[in-house]
């Protein structure tokens, strides 16, 4: 019989495996979008280079602890030894060697990825507008005049420009498959480019704590083809007589709410979303009896920041 | 009268806090009949309560984050338990408003009154003694201090039986902190008890900075200060600078939330934005303000067990105030997401990843102090050993959050939960552990039990990794922080295993509640006579353990780096026993901290419960206590030489019984 070479214990090393490959499929890892691909190389990418001082410092580590452990009379013991230059130009040298590259993988990719930045010409992007409520998501397609909450639709290989506010507290918008999320902050008209490059129902949800409601504010993003994003536009349009406007019934459906199922609007005021930015600027508590009556432009977050 | 206090803020209905308030009530309960039934009501108040001595602060200090450490842990395994049951639809045990106070609680606790106590607590009893000052620079502060950080323990204490705690997250993020959003007390709590004992915090920052500054003994140079008191130089910059951003801060929200103005509120001119980018400007430095004097706990042990002087000196403490300088210039990486520009963003994200570089140097040092060593492998060193590995992988996760792109992603998720975790228990709770095991015979004149902090090591280290490793993976599956329950019923698994690491932590915890019992039981056995049980290098370890309340009979005088160490070297540890002794001036105990800490939990509780004439009335009395400290000359005395003398001798015969 054939010595066994390590302890049994070992044998559930393999099944430990899947724990470390689960990354492979994930939300993170396996992205449907092109921003989701730049940023899921981008992280690759940074965890590498700081495995390259990472991986020699958990050696070394284990190595001089044991090395020169107590016991060990054999190794080398210089109890005033406490200084070399060329190990201090090493140690000062190589993380900022690493940190010099990661620096200039930062600043090209803050830019390549800034949310802000348009992916095509306005023509070939689809706006579509996201108000966070408690505890819901409102999706407002000016182009299209029509709301729903909690499901959005969108065709695929088509850049998106969500444009994200709130209505009430902050709360960040999310696709983890598609990539980036931004806050949504209530006078504020902040934005998201994204854009899916394969068919699928695709979870979406508030990151950003909000209050009781939570943990169930979800929502659907379904990415179909051309002609079966239309064929949702006419459903929404022909669900229903109702209309989305401000402030009546936008503040009937303001009203906290948890655990909302899909709604739609077959109309919608075309200036329902700055409506609701400005119903926060113009000093009447967010009750909106001057809302409209002002032209000026909501501030956007970057120009604030 | 009762302003909107009544009999209903009770939660009678909640079986959960009703059974937790029975047992701390009966635990309290025992404790004041066992102090009444021993008669040590007195000795408690005339040597500990009333005491100014900083040694005894920082034993008060340490005791109230042990106590705090396991309020704060009970609500940790609460959420792990929840997010274990609560998948595709299961609701949990814990509904929304308790679920959110949870978590607001955990993090407020953990950060305000379990580490910085911790931090603070170790910095009391070691600075005065590393630096060979007979106390602190104003130790009637350092008293009153511990008392306003005691009344804001005590008011996050009451807010669990009486109303509510704030259900907003622990830095309480306006809008949703305002009235509009959080109409009950919860809020109020949060923001009077971090006031309170956030003062107390400042008055401790500027109380050790002048300390350090100006207390060092003769020839204690700036550059011959050992580590852990040049860390805690740093952390108290930080304090000093920071801290009253946080107050201002909370001030602004107070003005919003009890005078209707519209700091932080949505309409009105009100601006969120200035509210993260504030309470960050504060949230980032005080993140430094914990790991800083836990980089200096390993330096002092890693040196002092591997027998060897600390590896790049210099270099340790330049990195210490590289790290102090550009600790406040990177506040803006908790929000990417906010939707600043490009620039602003990648300024920020490299600013975040250069402190990398420094933190980096230091974790070489340390291998290199280690290296031709003779390490020992005591509890401290395994406590370092662990931090090593534990803060270096929590510090790459920390570079990829940096990263703007990636932290677009990752923002907000499980992965920031796992990487704070991983630096927070790996670094700092990792590093109090290490300077409790190194300090305890030090302040109590016998070492703890090897074999229970053994124990309680691995069961963190392992404890922490099945908690956590599990989380970074799960946010790559979209899984966010705080969350009541969720959907994917995928994820109830990893959520399980870390459950499981939890109840692991929970044991280290225990051994560490068993460790102390027995070390009490073996105190004779494990007695430190000579008052340097590990043969260290540092000051502290001059001095008998525990020290007389006087610390050095004569201040002594200090030419090199770890002076005490080459004492040693020079004319072995049998130092003669001076012949002539002088009187030593100290100062007197005092009530007049814990009186106003005691009043400041009511002047907090009116105000929290809107009961304006006992604000008025208590903020009256504080403010008269004061004054009548201020007009107190008596406040010092001479002990006289003959009583030194008695005390030295003793210490020296023990010493010479030992050789």
């Amino acid at each position: 019989m054939r010595k066994k070479k390590y302890p049994r214990i070992f044998n559930i090393l393999p099944l430990l495996l899947p724990l470390l490959l689960s990354g492979c499929g994930s939300a993170l890892m396996a992205p449907k979008g092109e921003i989701g691909s730049e940023l899921k190389s981008l992280i690759l990418t940074a965890f590498g280079l700081m495995l390259i001082v990472v991986i020699p410092v958990i050696v070394m580590t284990l190595l001089f602890a044991w090395r020169y452990r107590h016991s060990n009379l054999m190794a080398k013991y210089a109890p005033d030894w406490s200084h070399s230059n060329k190990i201090e130009v090493v140690v000062w040298l190589v993380p900022c060697v690493i940190i010099f590259f990661l620096a200039i993988l930062t600043w090209k990719t803050s830019h390549s990825l800034d949310p802000h930045k348009p992916l095509a010409d306005k023509e070939d992007t689809l706006e579509i507008q996201a108000v966070s409520l408690d505890w819901k998501w409102l999706f407002i397609y000016p182009e299209q005049g029509i709301a729903t909450v909690n499901e959005v639709a969108f065709p695929v290989d088509t850049p998106v420009h969500f444009r994200v506010t709130s209505g009430s507290v902050m709360n960040s918008f999310m696709i983890p498959t598609l990539g980036s999320q931004i806050y949504a902050m209530a006078g504020m008209d902040n934005d998201v480019h994204l854009s899916a490059n394969e068919k699928g129902i695709y979870p979406g949800r508030s990151t950003n704590f909000s209050g009781a409601g939570f943990a169930g504010m979800t929502f659907d993003a379904h990415v179909t083809s051309e002609q079966d994003f239309q064929a949702w536009v006419d459903k929404v349009r022909n669900a229903n007589d109702d209309t989305l406007s401000f402030p009546d019934s936008y503040r009937q459906l303001a009203e906290p709410s948890e655990d909302v199922p899909v709604q739609y609007y077959s109309n919608v005021s075309p200036s329902l979303y700055k409506d609701i930015i400005d119903s926060f600027r113009y000093g009447d508590g967010g009750q909106g009896a001057h809302a409209g009556e002002h032209d000026e432009v909501a501030m956007s977050a970057e120009a604030a920041e | 009268m009762f302003g909107k206090l009544s009999l209903e803020a009770i939660p009678y209905h909640e079986p959960i806090i009703m059974v937790t308030a029975a047992v701390i009530g009966i635990v309290g309960a025992a404790v004041v009949g066992l102090i009444t039934y021993y008669r040590k009501w007195g000795y408690l108040w005339s040597e500990w309560i009333t005491s100014i001595d900083h040694k005894k602060l920082g034993i008060m200090y340490f005791l109230v984050a042990l106590v705090m450490l396991i309020r704060g842990f009970a609500d940790a395994i609460m959420m792990r338990s929840q997010q274990a049951i609560a998948a595709g639809g299961a609701e949990g045990y814990l509904p929304p408003e308790h679920y959110d106070q949870i978590f607001s609680a955990h993090g407020v606790i953990m950060i305000f009154f379990v580490a910085m106590p911790m931090v603070i607590g170790l910095m009391n009893l070691v600075v005065p003694l590393q630096i060979g000052a007979r106390d602190v620079a104003f130790p009637f502060m350092n008293n009153l201090s511990f008392w306003l950080f005691a009344a804001g323990v005590i008011l996050v204490n009451v807010s669990l039986v009486v109303g509510e705690f704030a259900k907003t997250g622990w830095l309480a993020y306006a809008p949703l902190s305002e009235t509009a959003y959080s109409p009950g007390v919860g809020v109020d709590y949060w923001i009077w008890a971090l006031q309170i004992s956030g003062i107390g915090t400042t008055l401790t920052g500027i109380n050790f900075f002048v300390t350090i500054l100006k207390m060092r003994t003769k020839g204690m140079k700036l550059f011959r200060m050992p580590i852990f008191t040049w860390t805690a130089l740093c952390t108290n910059v930080l304090i000093i600078a920071s801290f009253p951003i946080l107050t201002a801060t909370i001030a602004l929200l107070t003005l919003d939330r009890y005078l209707g103005m519209h700091f932080f509120t949505n309409d009105l001119g009100g601006n969120q934005m200035m509210y993260v980018n504030m309470i960050w400007a504060w949230g980032h430095p005080e993140v430094y303000i914990l790991i800083l004097p836990a980089f200096g706990v390993f330096s002092e042990v890693i040196a002092t067990f591997s027998k060897k002087r600390l590896f790049g000196y210099n270099t340790m403490v330049w990195a210490t105030v590289a790290i102090t300088i550009l600790s406040f210039m990177v506040w803006l990486h908790h929000f990417f997401t906010m939707g600043a520009g490009a620039n602003v963003n990648a300024f920020f994200g490299i600013a975040t990843m250069i402190i990398a570089i420094p933190t980096g140097v230091k974790i070489f040092n340390w291998l290199f102090t280690m290296y031709r060593g003779r390490v020992q492998f005591t509890s401290p060193v395994l406590w370092t050993l662990g931090f090593i590995i534990t803060f270096t992988l929590g510090g790459m996760t920390g570079v990829m959050l940096a990263v703007p792109g990636a932290n677009f992603v990752l923002h907000n998720s499980l992965f920031v939960i796992a990487h704070f975790h991983n630096v927070i228990i790996g670094g700092v709770v990792f590093g109090m552990m290490a300077g409790y095991a190194y300090w305890f015979p030090k302040a109590f004149g016998f070492k703890l039990d090897e074999k229970w902090g053994k124990r309680s090591f691995w069961c963190w280290l392992i404890g922490f990794y099945m908690a956590f490793m599990p989380l970074y993976v799960l946010s790559f599956y979209g899984a966010m922080r705080r969350m009541q329950s969720y959907e994917n019923t995928s994820w109830q698994p990893l959520m399980i295993v870390a459950w499981v690491g939890a109840v692991i932590i929970l044991l280290g915890i225990l051994c560490t509640v068993i460790q102390l019992i027995v070390s009490i039981r073996d105190r004779e056995k494990n007695a430190d006579v000579t008052g340097d049980p590990w043969d260290a290098r540092t000051l502290e370890w001059a001095v008998s353990s525990p020290p007389p309340y006087y610390n050095f009979a004569h201040l002594p005088e200090v030419n090199s780096i770890d002076h005490f160490w080459e004492m040693k070297k020079q004319e072995g540890f049998a130092a003669q026993a001076p012949t002539q002794y002088h009187d030593v001036h100290m100062p007197k105990n005092t009530a007049a901290g814990p009186i106003m800490g005691i009043i400041s939990i009511v002047f907090g509780f009116a105000l929290i419960w809107h009961i304006w004439w006992l604000a008025a009335l208590s903020a009256a009395g504080m403010f008269v206590t004061f004054l009548m400290r201020i007009f107190n000359d008596d406040i010092d005395y001479h002990v006289p030489a003959a009583e030194v003398e008695r005390i030295e001798r003793e210490h020296h015969k023990r010493l010479e019984m030992q050789a």
